[in-house]
């Protein structure tokens, strides 16, 4: 329990996966504009970070590792992502209508999302078990969120900054988006 | 003579990491020396030539309504062929980029020039264009690369450069290096060109513009870089 814990702190606050892995920067940069949509897109990405998990997992373990084709993960992964995702989105549109309509625009989005097949082959690569590639899972989710949501309130300010005309738009965003990878700095000494 | 336009197009005019601002994760994360710089932007070139060239050919083949899953399917053959190339001739190199070697899979710019052009084009352009936008991406990495690694680590490939009584600012070789030395070299490549910084994350090349649109790139796109 207490080593799970750890790697959820770990996974939040020192190896951060947009500032300090550099996984999932587009939506990161997109979406990151208002805080509502940081916490939708947030929100998908951490649901879907852990049901791949849940999925992939057992995939590689029993069908990918008993036939010895652990090469073709990347493209297995994938493969199930992006149908994961789609049965997500007609699942919620049909179950869950209000849940779709606030996820439902980010979910396409998630695909392409490198963050959610970072976690997954990491897991691998770590050679985690299941319940632990679940916690990294969750860890990074929200993590990406804490990221997001930290970021969409540091550009609401950058909105009326008084910047060069040349740094104006995405160079001044980098900029800031420099600045809050520095805060996270001091949390790798933890 | 429109395939050689084809070609110099990504390499400055529509460079896909400095212009369109696609493919952002790979350019921060193992841009931290030039020659690492190097070896991610061959690997991605391979790739995208590969892919240009498979779904150039299979245009017609393809079903229009699950072209997407086609295009990563095709695309992930080649990360895995790419990998397996790299761990046995170059395991530094493979070890160096890490997990970023299978994220080449979901790489905008792939799966971008596959569906804005390699899906549209006949063989030889799409060839060009993938030999263009390689070389251009290329380019940019190799810049970010030499930039950080100079400022960060005092050397250039390996080689110690700046004396090593100066001591190295090693923030440049880290994350937020990363984020500083992108934005400044975007701002000054908008300098140079004389125009105006894009003022938002490129859409254009993304294959999922039209889905992206619902949540909120879409207004900012409009402004963007047109």
């Amino acid at each position: 329990m207490k080593e799970l814990i750890v790697l959820m702190i770990s996974a939040i606050l020192v190896d951060n996966i947009v500032l300090s892995q550099f996984n999932g920067i587009c939506p990161f940069l997109g979406v990151s504009k208002k805080v509502k949509n940081a916490i939708g897109m947030g929100i998908a990405v951490i649901f879907v970070m852990v049901c791949a998990t849940a999925v992939t997992f057992p995939v590689y373990k029993f069908l990918l590792v008993p036939m010895e084709v652990e090469y073709l993960k990347t493209i297995a992964f994938i493969l199930i992502i992006a149908l994961f995702v789609q049965l997500v989105e007609i699942a919620l549109k049909k179950v869950l209508p209000p849940l779709y309509k606030a996820l439902g625009v980010y979910l396409p989005l998630i695909t392409t999302n490198c963050a959610v097949l970072g976690v997954t082959i990491t897991n691998i690569d770590e050679e985690y078990g299941f319940i632990t590639s679940l916690t990294n899972a969750l860890g990074t989710g929200l993590a990406f969120t804490l990221a997001l949501l930290l970021f969409s309130g540091v550009r609401t300010r950058i909105e009326h900054a008084d910047i060069p005309e040349t740094f104006k738009g995405v160079p001044a965003t980098l900029i800031a988006a420099s600045i809050v990878s520095i805060s996270f700095m001091g949390f790798s000494g933890l | 003579m429109s395939n050689f336009k084809e070609l110099t197009k990504g390499i400055i005019k529509e460079n896909p990491t400095l212009v369109t601002l696609l493919g952002m994760c790979p350019t921060l994360a193992v841009t931290v020396s030039a020659s690492n710089a190097i070896g991610m932007g061959v690997a991605t070139t391979f790739v995208l030539l590969g892919s240009n060239i498979v779904i150039s050919l299979l245009k017609n083949v393809i079903p229009k309504a699950v072209r997407l899953p086609s295009y990563i399917v095709i695309i992930a053959g080649f990360v895995t062929a790419i990998e397996l190339l790299l761990k046995a001739y170059i395991p530094s190199l493979h070890s160096a980029l890490g997990i970023f070697l299978p994220l080449i899979t979901v790489n905008c710019i792939i799966l971008g020039r596959a569906e804005v052009f390699a899906s549209k084009n006949k063989l030889l352009p799409s060839i060009c264009d993938a030999i263009g936008m390689g070389i251009g991406f290329t380019l940019a990495l190799f810049i970010m690369g030499s930039i950080r690694e100079l400022f960060g680590a005092g050397q250039w490939f390996g080689f110690q450069v700046i004396p090593e009584a100066v001591p190295p600012m090693s923030v440049f070789i880290m994350p937020a290096g990363g984020f500083f030395v992108l934005g400044c070299v975007i701002a000054a490549v908008n300098k140079l060109a004389n125009r105006k910084p894009p003022q938002e994350m490129g859409c254009s090349g993304c294959p999922n513009a039209k889905n992206c649109s619902k949540a909120n790139c879409g207004e900012k796109s409009e402004g963007g870089n047109a």
